[in-house]
């Protein structure tokens, strides 16, 4: 009824964003008018066949690239976490966080204090002075995810983060991001990536079908299952199945 | 909680068991197994230059390498030998560094700035194989016959490789490396301090190697020519020992080269080593 002063900004917003890549004859349509907004806070995980551009609108929303058309507004600061970690191998786990610290200007005598911190909130605190080399796969995605977390952004940008890591270490990781956002206090929006239907209902609060070749978005689910969840309960299994159908009914429509 | 506990318990399964301590035995063994082909090697070459000298082919000129070795011991005794490779090595550590200093700075110049890569990226890989030889004319009329030709020489010789070395290293960065740093927001001076340098490092380290090769070429070739009065050097007592055709002391200068040379080649992989393991290379 009484409307109270409800300042809900936009975190992300794409109006009517389209991206081609090369010219001509052969020119690849890789996204056509993809509208999507994310609120602060809110997480949104983008699911898609093979060629929906889900990691060409990611490079967008980052801003390693142009879109030909339309319009990207972003609030605030943006990180992004790829499959590999790509942390750099020179650095130890510290430095490589500390060096997005650095990188945006946090003063030589905060950054040990916050690196630690940011250590201990994907609980690696007491593994600061390993070399990528020496950590495993989802420690070194933990790694990459508390480097995200150093940039202090406010939109973080994940590209099938997880895809590379084994059922087990995964599902400990999505466990770990759900506390991890509680953990930083602010509204951290998130834009997930991924083609595993049940990953993306497990820890989106909506979850955006993608057609593919162009990438367009066809339908939004919203994810009314309440927190904490798992991947193999009832609920999730429920609604990944009936996304699961439509992104199938999408991808034989190229088998015509 | 529960995750907390399986997470701690995972990571202790994942990572790789502690390293097995080098003890002294290991270490033994390792020295022993790093050592032994050496030793063969020269024992081989030994054996086949006795068996040669042992047919009496070109007696007259070409000495056992008993003799050799003797002569080599005596020029040992004397102040000479040691000063003429105090001055040759002063010489090469001097262009070296200077070499590299150039070479890096006009290697990432080159490398991280299009148009400049355009314009002198082929010059320097045309500079590169112009042999070392080439430039003497140039720097004896330049800046005649002293310290200052020879170090020039070195430099014209070692630089490029050096550059081209950079070059390479920069172009062989993984592109998710890039793109991470430039997420984090690393741009200009700060990605190149940063990320290029250190990321270039491992193709770079061959090229510092190559380097030094050329030095060592470039040196004995100047140092034959560039005869500086007053300062002998490892060059110069080549020059005196093909005018007095004096073969033994000839080898045995070559002898010393050769072991300045595995000597210095055991440094740069000390510091490969080093970088690899760092990397989780090895």
């Amino acid at each position: 009824m009484s409307t109270t002063a409800v300042t809900e900004t936009v975190a992300v917003s794409l109006a009517g964003v389209s991206k081609v890549y090369g010219r001509g004859g052969s020119a690849v349509r890789a996204l056509e008018q993809v509208t999507l907004t994310s609120a602060p806070g809110e997480f949104t995980c983008l699911i898609g066949a093979s060629g929906c551009g889900k990691s060409t609108l990611l490079s967008l929303v980052a801003g390693l690239d142009r879109p030909t058309g339309g319009e990207i507004t972003v609030n605030g600061r943006v990180a992004l976490m790829f499959q590999e970690p790509g942390l750099f191998p020179w650095l130890t786990a510290a430095g490589n966080v500390e060096l997005a610290l650095r990188a945006r200007k946090v003063p030589r005598a905060e950054r040990k204090a916050r690196t630690l911190e940011l250590l201990d909130a994907v609980q690696l605190g007491g593994f600061g002075a390993k070399r990528p080399h020496e950590l495993s796969g989802g420690m070194r995605q933990r790694v990459a995810l508390a480097r995200a977390l150093a940039q202090d952004a406010d939109v973080l940008l994940m590209d099938e983060p997880f895809g590379a890591l084994d059922a087990m270490t995964r599902d400990l990781l999505h466990d770990e991001l759900d506390r991890v956002r509680e953990r930083v206090g602010r509204r951290l929006t998130i834009l997930f990536v991924t083609h595993n239907v049940r990953e993306a209902v497990r820890l989106g609060d909506r979850v955006v079908l993608l057609s593919s070749r162009p990438g367009q978005v066809i339908e939004e689910y919203p994810v009314p299952i309440e927190r904490p969840r798992r991947m193999d309960s009832a609920p999730v299994a429920e609604l990944a199945s009936v996304i699961t159908d439509r992104l199938r009914a999408e991808v034989s429509r190229h088998g015509n | 909680m529960a995750t907390d506990t399986t997470l701690a318990g995972l990571d202790a399964l994942e990572l790789a068991p502690a390293g097995h301590g080098t003890d002294a035995a290991e270490r033994a063994r390792r020295f022993w197994a790093a050592l032994w082909p050496k030793v063969a090697a020269i024992a081989l070459v030994w054996v086949v230059w006795e068996l040669i000298h042992l047919t009496g082919w070109k007696k007259f000129v070409l000495p056992g390498p008993g003799v050799t070795l003797h002569n080599l011991w005596d020029q040992a005794q004397t102040g000479l030998l040691w000063k003429a490779i105090g001055i040759t090595l002063e010489r090469a550590v001097i262009g070296y560094a200077l070499a590299v200093a150039i070479g890096i700075v006009v290697g990432l110049l080159v490398a991280r700035i299009p148009p400049l890569r355009a314009a002198v990226g082929s010059l320097i890989t045309g500079l590169q194989t112009l042999p070392s030889a080439a430039w003497i004319p140039f720097a004896i009329i330049l800046f005649s016959l002293d310290n200052t030709a020879i170090i020039f020489i070195i430099v014209m010789a070692t630089a490029p490789a050096i550059a081209n070395g950079v070059i390479a290293g920069v172009d062989y960065i993984p592109p998710l490396l890039l793109k991470s740093a430039k997420v984090m927001g690393l741009r200009g001076l700060g990605l190149t301090w940063h990320l290029v340098m250190p990321a270039a490092l491992p193709t770079f380290m061959a090229s510092l190697k190559q380097g030094w090769a050329f030095t060592w070429h470039a040196l004995l070739t100047a140092e034959l020519l560039v005869l500086v009065a007053g300062e002998p050097s490892i060059g110069q007592l080549f020059a005196a020992d093909q005018d007095q055709t004096d073969m033994p002391s000839t080898i045995a200068v070559m002898i010393v080269i050769l072991i300045l040379g595995v000597l210095v080649d055991a440094l740069f992989s000390r510091a490969n080593n080093a970088i690899r393991k760092r990397w989780g290379l090895t």
